[in-house]
């Protein structure tokens, strides 16, 4: 064999291992959602036996999984837009007419990420009991966008960066003003990047829930409270956990798979010039 | 004519407008456990006799407590009813952050509520949770096990003999455990087990002058047999193993001896969920040098809080769901095994029950004996039998919790470990102002 031939083979085993290592968990949460209770605490683990959907029922009976579904669609789509809206205008200033304080600023920004959420729930709680925005999407939407926004500006920043700068001047000497630069000439060119970004964006509203447990009950409440409420220090419920982890989980893993086209193109972004 | 169709229609429209006006949505926070998603399936009769809703948010117990907690103390008012365990009922009726439950109606029958159920929940004189469902702590044993190494056990066995009998019917290379219990740190994990052990070595958290005694010889003697005992018969990885680590050890057949919540009996009497369902037994809570306090007290319980603008629709529902109709529907429609335990003395008396749950008997003993207010051997200025009814004790729980598990890992000594912990509660009582 050749050793370039070889060589490949090995490092597709070795990607092939490394996905599985990493698929591991969710397979099994998966493989535990059509198990019985009582084969889902076996030991030695049972692999397979007897598959069921018992546990997919009685997730069906006790919670409305579509109105859970539905607010995390809408307060994960809802708060990547408002972030994006925001970080684009200043990701675009900060990257093209730096000034002194920039590097600062943007440092700044995502040192509020290390601030433990915990530390801040009081104050930002009586703040939605005034604002009567407790248990509302709106709420939602809006700790969610500003919770994202230091890693949203950051990164379209850092795609921004990647685009030359010649473009944009010689559209500015051909006369576009900074709205069309933006939209028809820096928008176009890092398109990968803001979808990655997006989709980052969506993934990380989709899995919060610190907020999410204490800011909603039910109106607003998506789904990471919905998998809370199959979880007991008490009780075994772990077929039936497993079965609401994978319907939570399963629109977002369907989503990625769907762009990953896009994702990996904007994470590789200006890797290579 | 047409008048007359149109008067009827109009009045229909006001009766209909009135009828939907006096109904109500309430919100209610309550734990994933079995007989809450009983109550849950069942609400509908309630939202059908009375035309109210009820919107329910059922979440795992410790986000449930943070999640509650903040509401209530900062006048959220996000929930109309709450699942509020004995240790919060009395520290938030005090607060005032909750409604009296006294006026309930004479067809509550408050006087068949069991009375040390009834004192967990109340605060001076004033019931503030009404118990749904309210568990001690037994052993659960395998009599097959016993019978053929030829042991017998007592009806309140002794921590020497569960020693004897863990130290007999350990079989490692047949991944058999004779001492299966909780190690995972936390003020409602190991120390829910290690609290009532203490206070049969006849210790207590607290001296009448709030002083804590975690390094008395009690504490030292207790936590040493704790430490020795799972290190040499328990499971491995112990410390990592709370209630649902050790249910799932006992229910499929690898622990011989296993002390922890009553409630669990249902489960593991079980075929479905337990592979023991019918080679298990039970025994009392083991003593050492007194029975008092051996045994823990934990009760379930639903409150209204003060910040509720529907108190007397949320009286309405609680009323209901901690009747004795209730326990009767559920053990009509559900089984009589899976009928709420400990929390009335009518639910003992019935043959149904008797019948359905063998374990009847030893539960509510240990749940009527376990009194919260003479919890250990010396007295104490507190009630409560593994945790303290005061704020600071959920801090101080954890803390002595982590320490003991430490121990436990080996990355200390018992001795240091107590130490450590009496130094940590001494600035916490010193902090809070104690004594008061």
């Amino acid at each position: 064999m050749h050793p370039n031939t070889r060589s490949k083979l090995w490092l597709t085993a070795l990607g092939w291992f490394a996905a599985l290592v990493i698929f591991f968990p969710i397979l099994w949460m998966i493989l535990t959602s059509f198990k019985t209770e009582i084969n889902a605490i076996a030991t030695p683990p049972v692999v397979l036996a007897a598959p069921t959907l018992e546990n997919y029922v009685a997730v069906r009976e006790r919670a409305d999984y579509i109105h859970f579904a539905l607010n995390s669609i809408i307060i994960s789509f809802g708060a990547t837009l408002l972030a994006t809206l925001i970080a684009v205008p200043a990701a675009y200033a900060m990257a093209f007419f730096p000034g002194r304080r920039t590097k600062d600023l943007l440092l700044w920004m995502l040192s509020t990420k290390m601030m433990p959420a915990v530390g801040v729930l009081i104050p930002i709680y009586l703040l939605f009991r005034d604002l009567h925005a407790l248990d509302t999407r709106w709420g939602l939407i809006v700790v969610y966008t500003l919770m994202n926004l230091p890693i949203v500006v950051w990164m379209l920043y850092t795609f921004f960066k990647e685009v030359p700068k010649d473009i944009l001047e010689a559209g500015r000497m051909d006369g576009a003003k900074p709205k069309q630069e933006v939209w028809m000439l820096l928008l176009p060119l890092s398109l990968p990047g803001i979808a990655s970004t997006a989709l980052l964006s969506i993934i990380l509203c989709w899995n919060e829930a610190f907020w999410s447990l204490n800011l909603t009950s039910s109106n607003a409440a998506p789904l990471t409270t919905f998998i809370a409420s199959f979880s007991a220090p008490e009780g075994l419920f772990w077929a039936k956990l497993s079965a609401a982890s994978t319907v939570a989980i399963a629109p977002i893993l369907v989503f990625g798979w769907m762009s990953q086209r896009q994702l990996v193109r904007g994470l590789t972004f200006g890797a290579v010039k | 004519m047409h008048q007359l169709r149109r008067a009827a229609v109009f009045t229909a429209a006001l009766l209909g407008a009135s009828a939907f006006a006096q109904a109500e949505t309430l919100t209610i926070a309550t734990v994933n456990n079995s007989d809450m998603i009983i109550m849950q399936k069942l609400s509908p009769k309630w939202e059908e006799a009375t035309g109210n809703k009820l919107n329910w948010v059922v979440l795992e117990e410790n986000v449930l407590r943070q999640r509650v907690t903040t509401d209530i103390a900062t006048n959220g008012a996000q929930f109309d009813v709450i699942t509020i365990g004995s240790y919060e009922a009395p520290i938030w009726g005090k607060q005032e952050w909750l409604v009296s439950l006294d006026d309930l109606g004479d067809d509550y029958d408050y006087a068949d509520l069991i009375p040390s159920v009834k004192d967990g929940v109340s605060y001076d004189g004033k019931m503030y949770a009404a118990p749904f469902y309210a568990e001690s702590s037994f052993t659960f044993y395998r009599k097959d096990l016993f019978e053929a190494a030829g042991l017998t056990m007592p009806e309140r066995p002794t921590y020497d003999q569960i020693a004897e009998f863990a130290a007999k019917l350990t079989d490692k290379s047949k991944e058999q455990y004779g001492f299966c219990q909780r190690g995972k740190p936390g003020w409602g994990e190991n120390m829910a087990f290690v609290g009532p052990m203490v206070n049969a070595f006849g210790g207590r958290w607290f001296d009448e002058q709030w002083a804590p005694q975690l390094t008395s010889e009690p504490w030292k003697t207790a936590v040493s047999y704790y430490v020795k005992n799972m290190n040499e018969y328990g499971p491995p990885g112990a410390a990592a193993n709370g209630h649902n680590e050790n249910r799932a050890l006992f229910a499929t057949g690898h622990c011989a001896l296993w002390v922890d919540a009553t409630s669990a009996a249902g489960y593991i009497f079980n075929p479905a969920e337990s592979q023991v369902a019918d080679k298990t037994a039970f025994a009392l809570a083991p003593s050492a040098v007194t029975d008092r306090g051996a045994g823990w007290f934990w009760a379930w319980s639903l409150a209204v809080p003060s910040s509720s603008a529907k108190v007397d629709v949320a009286k309405s529902f609680i009323k209901w769901a901690t009747s004795k109709d209730y326990v009767k529907l559920v053990g009509e429609s559900e089984g009589w095994v899976a009928a709420p335990p400990g929390t009335r003395k009518s639910t003992y008396d019935s043959a149904d029950y008797q019948k359905a749950a063998p374990f009847a008997k030893v539960v509510y003993d240990a749940v009527s004996n376990a009194d919260i207010t003479k919890p250990t051997k010396d007295p104490v200025p507190y009630v409560g039998i593994q945790y303290v009814a005061i704020p600071e004790f959920q801090g101080i729980g954890t803390t002595v919790g982590q320490q003991i598990a430490a121990a436990l890992a080996g990355q200390v000594t018992v001795d240091q470990a107590l130490e450590t912990a009496q130094r940590a509660a001494e600035r916490t009582m010193k902090q809070a102002g104690y004594p008061k």
